[in-house]
C-alpha cells in the first residue's frame, strides 16, 4: 500500500490526455516492471467536461483500481484545476500548465510550468500532455526516462514518432530546469 | 437414397415415432409439411444436410414430424436460431417454418433483418390470420372487420401484407400460395429452398377451429373453397385476368442479390485474413 | 496474431474476455452494440474473421442469444457479451439454452440499473437475474472476475464448463473490471486448458441427444454430422421429442439439476485470504473485492483479524466455503454495489451464527476501502 502512487490527468477533451495516461501506466507496466492499473473515467457529460485519466503505479498488487486522492495531479485546463485540486494528498503535488491555468490556490506543492509554450516551441504543435509527461518523469521519479521513452514509440500514431519524442525530450529539460530553480528557492 | 422402396414422404418424416401429429382434423399445417416434404424430396435432399427450424404456435410443431435435424425455438426467433445454424455450418438447407403471430408479430424484427441481411434460408409462413394454439386471438395479419376471441367486436387493425414487406425488407426471393393449390405450392417451396439468398414463401392456409367458426365458415372445406375464390396467380394476371379483389399467388420476387454467407466468408474473412497477414507477420 | 508464449500486457477487462474467448476456441459471436460491454464485441469483430470464425450483430439481444444457440447446435463454440437492458432480453433464450442444454457463454458487464439507469456507471445489481431471471426453476453456473487476467480465465473456463454440463454459463462482470487497464500475463496457449465438446461415441441410429448417463450429461452432436434429432424448449423425452409423461419429465428435470448440483467442487470456485484466524470475513466479488482487499490488508495492518473471502463464483452459491468461514466469523461483511444481493445468500448460509453487515451502493459510484473500513469499525 505504501508503494502506492496515484496520479491524475485533467484538462479538456482534445489535449492527448487518455493517450498520456496509458503511455504512462504502459511505461511502467510493460517498460519498467512496475505495476500500473489505469480505470476509465466518464466526465460527468460525454462531451465538454472535463477529461480526465487515472493511473496507479505500485510495485506489488494495486488493490483497489480507482484514484481516492492522487499523489500527483496535472491541470491543462482551468476547469480541471478547480475541480479537482482540492482533492489532492497532503504531501501531493500539482502540475499546473501556465497557460491555460491563471488561478491555482493550495496548500500543496504547485509547480506551474509552460507546459503548452514548450510543447508548441520545441514540435510547432500542442502536444501537451506528452511534454507533461517527460515533465512528470523527471520531477516525481515514478517512471524511469526510459521507459517512458519506449512507452511513447510504442504507442504514438505512424509518422509521429518524431515528434513526440521531442516532445518528450523538451518536457524532461522543462523537468530539470523546474527542479534546478526549486533548489535554488 | 436408402429407402427406395418407399415414397419419398416417408423417407423424410419421422413416421414410425412421431405420429399421430397434434394438429385439428382440416388444419392446413399438415398440408404445407406434405409439401416441403416433396420438395425436399424432388429435390433429392440429403436429410442430414436438412436442418428445419420454427418458433412457436400450431406450425412449431411441424419440425418434430420431419426426420431432419429440427429444432423447435421460441416465439418468433426461429429466424435468429437459424442464422445461427445457417452461418455455423453454410453447407446446410435451412428451413424454417413460422405462423403469422410467430413470424410477424413477436418476431418481425427478426423477419425484415433476416430478409435485410439476405442470409440463405427458406422461411415459410403458414398465414392463418389468427393465434390458433391459444385459441383464436387476432393476429398481424387477420382482416380487418373479422372476428377473433380478442377482437368480439371486429379486427379494426389494418392487416400486414407479409409478401411485400419480405420485398420491401430486401429478399432475394418472394411467392406466395394456398394450401388449396397444394401442388403449385410444392413448387414454390422447391423454387425457394433452390434459391440463394433469403427467401420467403406465404402459404394461406386454415384454420377453421379457431378463425373458420367465428367467420361464417366454421369447417376446413368452406375455407380452402374461399382460397380458390379468392385467389389468383401471377400467370393468369399477366394473361390479362383482373386480379380486382383478389390475393396473387405465385413468384412475386425473384433477383439476384448478394448472399450473406457467401459475403462474409469470400469478402470479410478473405480480407481480413489478408490485412492480418500484412500487419502481424 | 500467434502468440506462443506467455506474454504480458497492459490490457483491459473486456479485452481479456475477447482473448480469453479466442483461446477457448470461440468461433461464433453475435452481439447487440449496449455499454459498457462493446469493447468486446468491437474486438472479435476483427479477430474472428482472422480464423475463419463468425461475427455477426444482430438487430437485437434475443436474436443475438438465440443465433448463438443455433451455432453451437451447429457445432461451433459460441458466445454473446451484453449488459443490463440487453441482459433483460436475453432471459427468454437462456431459459430454452437451460432447458436444451445446449453450450453457450453470456458475458454480462452490468451498469447501473433498473432500467437505462446509468450506462456508463458499474453495478452489480445483476447476480439475482442471473440466477431467475429467465423463468421457470432451473440450474444455472455464474462465474465472476475481480481482476483482468481473472477476466482471461474466467472466460476460458465459462467455455470449459458450459461444454462439460452443456449449460449456458454466464459471466457476470461490471464495469469498473471491464473497462480497467492492468499489467496482465497471459499465459501461452499450451498452458491454457481448453475442453473440446464430447461427442457421441454411438452410431446416429442409437443415439439420444437426452438421455440419462453415468456422468448426467449426455453428449450433444452437431447438427448437420448424421445424428438427426430434436431439440426443443418443450418438456421432451431422451429423444428430445415433446412428452407429458410425468415418467419421462422428472428424470429428466431432476437430471438438468443433478448435473449442477453433484459437481459444484469442480464448479464453485472462491479465494480465500487471512481466513485461519478471521473474525470477520468479508465476502466479496468483481471489482469490489479489490476493494475489499486493500481495505482488510489495512484492517490487519492495525492488528484486526479480518480476512478476505472472494467469490469467483456466484452460482451455484459457494455454500460451503461461507460454512467454513462461519468457524471462525464472528461477522461477515458483504461489500456489493446493490442493496443486498450476495448478503441475502450469505444470511441463508450462515443461518444466524454470526452477524451479517452489508455495505452497499446503487448509485452508480464504487464502494471505496475507506467505506468498507468504516463498516469494519462501525460493528
Amino acid at each position: 500500500m505504501n508503494d502506492r502512487y496515484e496520479v491524475r490527468l485533467a484538462g479538456v477533451g482534445g489535449q492527448g490526455l487518455q493517450l498520456a495516461g496509458l503511455i504512462l501506466a504502459e511505461a511502467a507496466a510493460i517498460f519498467a516492471n512496475k505495476n500500473a492499473v489505469q480505470s476509465q473515467s466518464y466526465g460527468a457529460e460525454a462531451r465538454g467536461g472535463p477529461s480526465v485519466s487515472e493511473v496507479i503505479l505500485g510495485e506489488g498488487d494495486i488493490d483497489y483500481p480507482k484514484v481516492s486522492e492522487p499523489d500527483l495531479l496535472l491541470v491543462l485546463s482551468q476547469d480541471a484545476a478547480d475541480r479537482y485540486v482540492p482533492g489532492v494528498r497532503k504531501d501531493g503535488l500539482i502540475i499546473a500548465d501556465a497557460q491555460h491555468v491563471e488561478r491555482l490556490h493550495s496548500e500543496r506543492r504547485v509547480l506551474r510550468l509552460p507546459i503548452t509554450e514548450t510543447a508548441k516551441e520545441a514540435t510547432g504543435r500542442p502536444v501537451a500532455s506528452i511534454v507533461a509527461l517527460g515533465v512528470i518523469a523527471v520531477v516525481t521519479g515514478i517512471i524511469p526516462r526510459d521507459a517512458i521513452r519506449q512507452a511513447v514509440l510504442s504507442r504514438a500514431p505512424k509518422g509521429t514518432e518524431e515528434m513526440n519524442t521531442k516532445a518528450l525530450e523538451a518536457g524532461f529539460a522543462l523537468g530539470e530546469s523546474a527542479l534546478a530553480s526549486a533548489g535554488k528557492k | 437414397m436408402t429407402m427406395q422402396t418407399l415414397p419419398p414422404i416417408h423417407e423424410y418424416l419421422r413416421s414410425h415415432k412421431k405420429f399421430p401429429h397434434v394438429w385439428c382434423a382440416g388444419c392446413g399445417a399438415g398440408n404445407v409439411l406434405g409439401s416441403i416434404i416433396r420438395a425436399v424430396g424432388h429435390l433429392g435432399l440429403d436429410r442430414d444436410e436438412v436442418a428445419m427450424v420454427s418458433g412457436i404456435g400450431c406450425s412449431g410443431r411441424m419440425p418434430v414430424y420431419a426426420d431432419f435435424n429440427t429444432l423447435h425455438t421460441t416465439h418468433g426467433r426461429a429466424l435468429a436460431f437459424a442464422t445461427g445454424i445457417k452461418l455455423a455450418k453454410p453447407n446446410m438447407q435451412v428451413l424454417v417454418v413460422m405462423g403469422d403471430g410467430d413470424a410477424l408479430a413477436i418476431g418481425g424484427n427478426h423477419f425484415i433483418h433476416a430478409a435485410r441481411r439476405n442470409v440463405d434460408l427458406t422461411a415459410i409462413v403458414v398465414n392463418n390470420g389468427i393465434y390458433g394454439l391459444t385459441g383464436g386471438q387476432v393476429s398481424p395479419t387477420t382482416p380487418m372487420g373479422a372476428y377473433a376471441t380478442t377482437a368480439t367486436y371486429g379486427q379494426i387493425e389494418r392487416p400486414f401484407d407479409i409478401a411485400k414487406i419480405a420485398d420491401a425488407a430486401g429478399a432475394s426471393f418472394v411467392a406466395r400460395g394456398t394450401v388449396y393449390h397444394i401442388l403449385e405450392l410444392e413448387k414454390l417451396i422447391e423454387q425457394a429452398i433452390v434459391k440463394r439468398g433469403f427467401s420467403v414463401v406465404e402459404v394461406i392456409s386454415q384454420c377453421h377451429t379457431a378463425y373458420g367458426r367465428l367467420n361464417m365458415m366454421p369447417t376446413a372445406v368452406e375455407m380452402l373453397k374461399w382460397q380458390r375464390d379468392n385467389t389468383i396467380s401471377v400467370a393468369a394476371v399477366a394473361a390479362g385476368k383482373s386480379a380486382e379483389g383478389k390475393i396473387t399467388r405465385g413468384v412475386l420476387v425473384d433477383r439476384e442479390l448478394p448472399e450473406f454467407t457467401d459475403v462474409y466468408f469470400n469478402q470479410v474473412v478473405a480480407r481480413a485474413q489478408e490485412l492480418t497477414g500484412r500487419a502481424e507477420r | 496474431m500467434v502468440v506462443e508464449a506467455a506474454t504480458v500486457r497492459f490490457m483491459q477487462g473486456s479485452e481479456a474476455v475477447a482473448e480469453g474467448a479466442m483461446a477457448a476456441g470461440l468461433r461464433f459471436y453475435a452481439g447487440y452494440p449496449i455499454t459498457p460491454s462493446t469493447e468486446i464485441a468491437e474486438i472479435l469483430s476483427r479477430r474472428l474473421p482472422r480464423v475463419g470464425g463468425v461475427f455477426i450483430q444482430m438487430e437485437d439481444e434475443i436474436g443475438s442469444l438465440a443465433a448463438v444457440i443455433g451455432a453451437s447446435i451447429a457445432g461451433l463454440k459460441a458466445a454473446t457479451a451484453t449488459s443490463g437492458p440487453g441482459f433483460s432480453l436475453m432471459q427468454e433464450n437462456l431459459g430454452f439454452a437451460v432447458a436444451a442444454e445446449i453450450p453457450c457463454v453470456l458475458v454480462n458487464v452490468q451498469r447501473a440499473g433498473p432500467s437505462t439507469g446509468q450506462p456508463t456507471a458499474p453495478a452489480q445489481g445483476d447476480v439475482m437475474q442471473a440466477r431467475w431471471g429467465t423463468h421457470g426453476d432451473h440450474p444455472i453456473v455464474v462465474l465472476t472476475a475481480s481482476t483482468v487476467r481473472e477476466c482471461f480465465d474466467q472466460t476460458v473456463r465459462s467455455f470449459n464448463l458450459s461444454e462439460r454440463y452443456r449449460t449456458p454459463v454466464i459471466l457476470l462482470l461490471d464495469e469498473v473490471v471491464a473497462h480497467m487497464r492492468e499489467r496482465t500475463v497471459i499465459p501461452a496457449p499450451e498452458d491454457i486448458y481448453v475442453l473440446e465438446r464430447p461427442q457421441p461415441a454411438v452410431p446416429p441410429e442409437w443415439y439420444f441427444p437426452y438421455e440419462e448417463t453415468d456422468a448426467d450429461v449426455p453428449p450433444l452432436a452437431s447438427f448437420g454430422e448424421g445424428y438427426r434429432y430434436h431439440v426443443t424448449g418443450l418438456f421432451h423425452d431422451r429423444a428430445g421429442y415433446p412428452t407429458l409423461r410425468q415418467d419421462e419429465i422428472n428424470p429428466w428435470f431432476e437430471r438438468l439439476f443433478r448435473k449442477i448440483e453433484l459437481n459444484v467442487d469442480e464448479i464453485v470456485q472462491t479465494q480465500g485470504e487471512m481466513l485461519e484466524d478471521a473474525r470477520t470475513v468479508i465476502v466479496a466479488y468483481g471489482s469490489t473485492a479489490r476493494a475489499a482487499r486493500q481495505a482488510m490488508k489495512e484492517a490487519r495492518a492495525k492488528g484486526r483479524r479480518v480476512g478476505l473471502l472472494k467469490l469467483l463464483t456466484l452460482w451455484p452459491f459457494p455454500e460451503e466455503q461461507i460454512e467454513r468461514a462461519t468457524r471462525t466469523a464472528r461477522r461477515f461483511l458483504v461489500p456489493e454495489m446493490n442493496r443486498g444481493q450476495v448478503r441475502l445468500e450469505v444470511e441463508r448460509v450462515v443461518k444466524g451464527r454470526a452477524d451479517v453487515v452489508g455495505v452497499h451502493r446503487y448509485d452508480g459510484t464504487v464502494i471505496t476501502p475507506t467505506q468498507i473500513l468504516q463498516a469494519l469499525e462501525a460493528h
